[in-house]
């Protein structure tokens, strides 16, 4: 089974150190900021959170689920 | 089918650790506490949704009753938040499981009782044979007053555990239906589906009525002892 992982060209340039990694995660907050305000305290960000929760439910249940997908074979 | 029903409500473990002590406190990440007097206004909702709800319940009490106001409050918070989160897909809802709800229920209903006999025991002893009964029926009276009191905490978690769980049987039998039913006919798909929003919108407010009607049996068994 030949299994060919293609990334994107981008995330070999970054540096594998965990400094590097935090300053990507950082990059990413400060460009989303700027449309979510935090201190309002608005729809957005209550529905972010919950959409995290279920998200992380349906990936703790996903062994359960996946006897129930119609197609067998993909 | 019938092994997948009943799926949903196994206590959440992941590689052997418990998950569902995770699951319990997640509610409570979504009360932030706040020491300003102007907050924002996810907070400053929240706090008019209290003082609304503290009102209504615990203006009944005298003062020593109401010493039980911030047990009860977060007691409705928590079963509230808990039942309306368990609405969401794939989610564990806590309070289906009865050992948690008796494990509420119980040291509740105890602590109110035991409260009532210590501080007032002729008047709780005197609510186990009511007013004007006939003589030859006292002693089966008080038998039957005994076992409604014991059968209390019983029924606390036992109505809060069965109204959650059914709803949620419920929701997943008529959805599966409604998929089952797609490929048969659209009308009764269409139909079922219906049942299945409507059956949704009264989940919402089960899941609201059972947080609000334990916390009101705990205030009510709170103020006959006080």
């Amino acid at each position: 089974m030949d299994v060919k992982l293609e990334l994107p060209i981008w995330i070999l340039m970054q540096d594998f150190i965990p400094k590097g990694i935090a300053v990507v995660f950082q990059k990413g907050y400060y460009q989303y900021y700027k449309y979510l305000s935090m201190k309002k305290g608005n729809v957005a960000g209550l529905s972010m959170v919950l959409a995290a929760y279920v998200l992380f439910n349906r990936c703790r249940s996903y062994k359960e689920l996946k006897q129930e997908q119609p197609s067998e074979y993909h | 089918m019938n092994e997948n029903l009943f799926a949903s409500f196994i206590t959440p473990m992941i590689l052997g650790l418990p998950l569902v002590t995770l699951i319990v406190l997640f509610p409570s990440l979504l009360f932030p506490t706040s020491n300003r007097l102007v907050n924002n206004r996810f907070v400053t909702l929240q706090q008019w949704m209290l003082q609304l709800v503290s009102k209504q319940m615990m203006s009944i009490h005298n003062p020593k009753g109401q010493t039980w106001t911030l047990t009860l409050m977060s007691l409705i918070l928590f079963i509230g938040s808990t039942n309306l989160l368990g609405l969401l897909p794939h989610s564990f809802t806590p309070t289906t499981q009865l050992s948690m709800n008796l494990g509420m229920a119980i040291p509740l209903w105890a602590g109110a009782v035991i409260t009532g006999f210590r501080n007032k025991t002729k008047t709780s002893l005197a609510h186990f044979l009511p007013q004007g009964t006939p003589t030859p029926l006292i002693p089966m009276l008080v038998i039957i007053e005994t076992i409604s009191l014991f059968i209390q905490p019983m029924a606390l978690a036992v109505r809060l555990t069965a109204n959650i769980t059914a709803g949620h049987l419920l929701i997943h039998l008529i959805g599966g239906a409604t998929l089952a039913l797609m490929s048969i006919s659209a009308t009764t798909a269409l139909i079922t589906f219906i049942i299945l929003i409507l059956l949704t919108i009264l989940e919402f407010a089960v899941a609201m009525i059972q947080a609000y009607v334990f916390t009101l049996l705990v205030s009510l068994y709170l103020h006959d002892n006080t």
